[in-house]
């Protein structure tokens, strides 16, 4: 299964004291992100799979169906480069 | 007090210019041609406390710099604290004095980028152009930045010696693997404003790259991210210079004065606070260098009234202070400034001249310690 999402080496994700958000940074740039995508990165630690993500989430966030949100962050996440899928 | 007010403005991007010592002479280096003046470098101590202080009021992004900044014995040193501080550590470099086993101390020190310059895409006029024989050396540290999983940014300056060869060099580009490149046309301060009719392209020149950089843009766009700006004088509004002044740019010189972009020392009646004396806090908030063009009161007509101020600012103090000689006037790249023609003219001069045998031989004046002494000499008005 090629579903463990984890941060890209080319790039950093972090919380920003200074910006009260959570950051991606990369040569020269930074993306600030919301609190429910900073919510996703954070578990992007090439352990947990997508499900497991998922159900993680639902647990810390209950009554919430978040299924499509997080994969759809993902497939954006994938496409920016941001994380990768462990082969 | 800064930090608690979300109003004010933070140094985002803190730009550590460790040295102007460069085995480099790059005729179009945007340091200023007064380098020689700089030999009272600040000590790992100095630069430390400074990585803190701004690291403390929001600074991010980190530039190492120069000159070339793996003159500093103590890089490895710097990048370790400011991986410590939590900053993205940014090494812009021409390669030279690296190799492999630097780049592995440097990734085990917490750096996380690495941006190589090239001078052209083949080993004769890249080795011409800064004065040293580098090209191969370069393109073999370009594979080793790769083999350490860096994101890689190659960046290469245009002007009118080079612009011709864009194909071959984004072909070299993508033969290195690069993630980014940044095609960089010569912008005219320092000392590519004394070398301009050298380097300054010509329209057709441009015209002609453009369509170039456009096809590999899209031609490459799942694997590399092109960035290709065309040189400010064949624009006609001017660019958000720094994003404003003393917005979101820091820039730390060798000697320890602080600057709002890396271009302003050149700037009249401007005392700039060194980093010996005060705290990034004071220099950031409360020193008139970094107040004197922040937000729009200091304008004059026809910026004070128009409605893209909030866009670009006025455009580029520097580029105001060189061509008109007052800093508050509007960058005369903008097509309502008064001196919008006399930027014209300028292109158009050398646009007539640049081909013919006599003009193109003028020979190019290189960057160095020397050259630097012998300008500052010669010089009875400032530039």
């Amino acid at each position: 299964m090629n579903n463990i999402p984890e941060i890209a080496p080319t790039f950093r994700f972090q919380w920003e004291e200074a910006q009260d958000c959570y950051v991606i940074l990369y040569p020269e740039g930074m993306v600030k992100l919301s609190g429910s995508a900073g919510e996703i990165m954070k578990r992007c630690d090439g352990i947990k799979s997508t499900e497991e993500i998922i159900t993680e989430l639902e647990g810390a966030f209950p009554g919430v169906d978040l299924k499509d949100d997080v994969r759809n962050f993902l497939d954006n996440a994938r496409n920016n480069g941001w994380i990768r899928y462990k082969p | 007090m800064a930090g608690s007010d979300t109003n004010r403005s933070q140094p985002l991007w803190l730009l550590a210019e460790l040295t102007y010592r460069c085995p480099l002479q790059c005729p179009y280096c945007s340091n200023p041609v007064e380098i020689a003046k700089y030999n009272d470098e600040l000590s790992t101590e100095d630069w430390i406390r400074v990585l803190q202080q701004a690291r403390k009021m929001g600074a991010t992004q980190l530039g190492f710099s120069g000159g070339e900044p793996l003159v500093r014995r103590d890089l490895e040193e710097l990048i370790a604290e400011a991986r410590r501080l939590g900053y993205y550590t940014n090494l812009i470099t021409s390669g030279v004095g690296m190799d492999a086993d630097r780049v592995k101390k440097f990734k085990e020190a917490g750096l996380d980028h690495i941006q190589i310059s090239f001078q052209a895409s083949n080993e004769e006029l890249n080795n011409y152009l800064g004065g040293t024989k580098s090209f191969r050396h370069k393109q073999e540290m370009a594979r080793v930045v790769k083999e350490f999983e860096y994101p890689m940014v190659l960046n290469i300056v245009l002007h009118r010696k080079n612009v011709d060869q864009i194909r071959d060099i984004l072909d070299m580009t993508v033969d290195l693997n690069a993630d980014y490149v940044e095609l960089a046309s010569t912008q005219y301060y320092g000392w590519s404003r004394v070398n301009i009719d050298q380097l300054l392209p010509t329209r057709e020149q441009l015209a002609r790259a453009e369509v170039v950089a456009k096809e590999y843009q899209e031609k490459m766009k799942d694997r590399m991210k092109i960035i290709y700006v065309i040189p400010d004088y064949f624009e006609n509004r001017p660019k958000a210079c720094m994003n404003g002044w003393g917005a979101i740019f820091l820039t730390i010189a060798p000697d320890g004065s602080a600057l709002p972009c890396h271009a302003a020392a050149q700037l009249p009646g401007l005392e700039f606070p060194n980093v010996r004396d005060h705290s990034i806090d004071h220099i950031w908030n409360d020193s008139d260098a970094f107040n004197k063009y922040r937000g729009f009161d200091w304008m004059q007509e026809p910026c004070r009234s128009c409605p893209e101020k909030e866009k670009d600012f006025g455009g580029c103090r520097c580029q105001a202070y060189m061509l008109t000689g007052d800093a508050t006037n509007a960058d005369p790249v903008c097509d309502k400034s008064p001196h919008h023609g006399q930027l014209h003219a300028d292109v158009d001069r050398i646009g007539s001249l640049s081909g013919t045998k006599e003009f193109e031989s003028k020979p190019l004046v290189f960057r160095n310690m020397r050259n630097s002494k012998d300008i500052m000499s010669d010089r009875t008005i400032p530039a």
